[in-house]
């Protein structure tokens, strides 16, 4: 039998690395809630109750920005649309889990926890192939459920206390000082890291340019408009690969 | 940035109905598997480019404001701190450096010149 903490240590272990880049981000989504004008409780649970960087930082925008609540939620969705591509590759490896704790796993399934766990498993996968049958079996290498809540747990632990240390900063920080800015350098950032290919570099170029033509429209249908805009030229760019 | 003019109870309604929505999305395939095979190929493979789109979609407009002329619309500190801010995540692939390098320009940029 395998050793329960040993793997659940194992996970923390290998989100270890990541967590200097939650850090920062969770900082800005903190001071930008506050900056926003949101409560320190409602800046604290909208990383609890959403758990979702990118999608936080949006709606914070757009409230900022006074745009109506159904693009609000339109757009935090659309951006977490990504995260049904995680559960759907994540699933066969959470099928002989009790229900409450496939729902935990769920509401913990991040890009980063996603990106650990599936080359945790995969990996496994490999070293036992030569055992009878396919698909993902019972895995004797790593109890996979005390890997997953290792390292999606701990990002979880340091994503809500990075937002609490941004709240208590962000109300000490002057205007002028323009830290909102971070905002958009956060998204930078994680675009960059998505422009892998070819028609990912078109979603983006297509999707950027609508955007700013749009950046006068109505109801921040801009922002909508680019986004379906580059993902339609990105499946486009894609086929023409293909 | 501006402050919000929603009141508590429409941010609490935000909070609580993106929370949801997206646990639904995360919880999806988790649930449905024994009655679904997974996502259809054509649905996998447009919502690949979801992140790309949406996230240079956010980014562009709080860099390229469209000015009165080519060259204020080009000098604009936003647009020149997101350019350094650019090539450093693309070298680095580092967020922190990419937020301080960004951050610093722009501060550069504002106060200095």
């Amino acid at each position: 039998m395998f050793d329960v903490p040993d793997d659940l240590r194992a996970g923390v272990r290998a989100a270890a690395p990541l967590l200097l880049g939650v850090t920062p981000f969770g900082l800005v989504a903190g001071v930008a809630a506050v900056e926003a004008g949101l409560s320190p409780a409602q800046a604290v649970g909208l990383s609890v109750v959403v758990f979702a960087g990118a999608s936080q930082l949006a709606a914070i925008d757009l409230l900022a920005r006074d745009a109506s609540l159904a693009v609000v939620v339109l757009t935090a969705v659309v951006i977490n649309l990504r995260m049904s591509m995680y559960s759907a590759s994540i699933a066969p490896y959470f099928e002989s889990f009790r229900r409450r704790w496939e729902m935990v796993c769920a509401y913990l399934l991040t890009d980063l926890s996603y990106a650990l766990a599936i080359a945790k498993f995969t990996e496994g996968e490999e070293r036992g192939s030569s055992e009878a049958g396919e698909g993902p079996g019972v895995d004797g290498v790593t109890d996979r459920r005390w890997y997953y809540l290792g390292a999606a747990g701990a990002i979880w632990a340091v994503w809500q206390a990075a937002t609490l240390a941004g709240v208590v900063l962000g109300a000490g920080v002057p205007e002028s000082w323009g830290v909102s800015f971070a905002v958009p350098l956060v998204f930078l950032s994680m675009l960059v890291s998505e422009l892998s290919d070819r028609p990912r570099a078109v979603a983006a170029l297509v999707g950027g340019s609508v955007a700013v033509v749009g950046s006068g429209w109505p109801l921040n249908l801009g922002l909508l408009g680019g986004a379906l805009a580059g993902v339609v030229a990105g499946v486009a760019a894609d086929g023409r690969v293909a | 940035m501006t402050t919000t003019s929603y009141g508590p109870l429409s941010i609490w309604a935000v909070v609580i109905v993106v929370g949801l929505l997206t646990f639904v999305i995360r919880y999806s395939f988790i649930y449905l598997l024994g009655w679904v095979d997974g996502m259809p190929p054509r649905l996998e493979r447009a919502l690949r480019f979801v992140p790309a789109a949406v996230l240079a979609a956010l980014v562009a407009p709080s860099l390229v404001d469209p000015g009165p002329s080519v060259t204020a619309t080009l000098l604009d500190p936003r647009l020149l701190a997101g350019v350094v801010a650019g090539v450093v995540a693309w070298t680095t692939e580092n967020m922190f450096a990419t937020l301080a390098a960004g951050m610093v320009t722009f501060w550069a940029i504002t106060f200095l010149l």
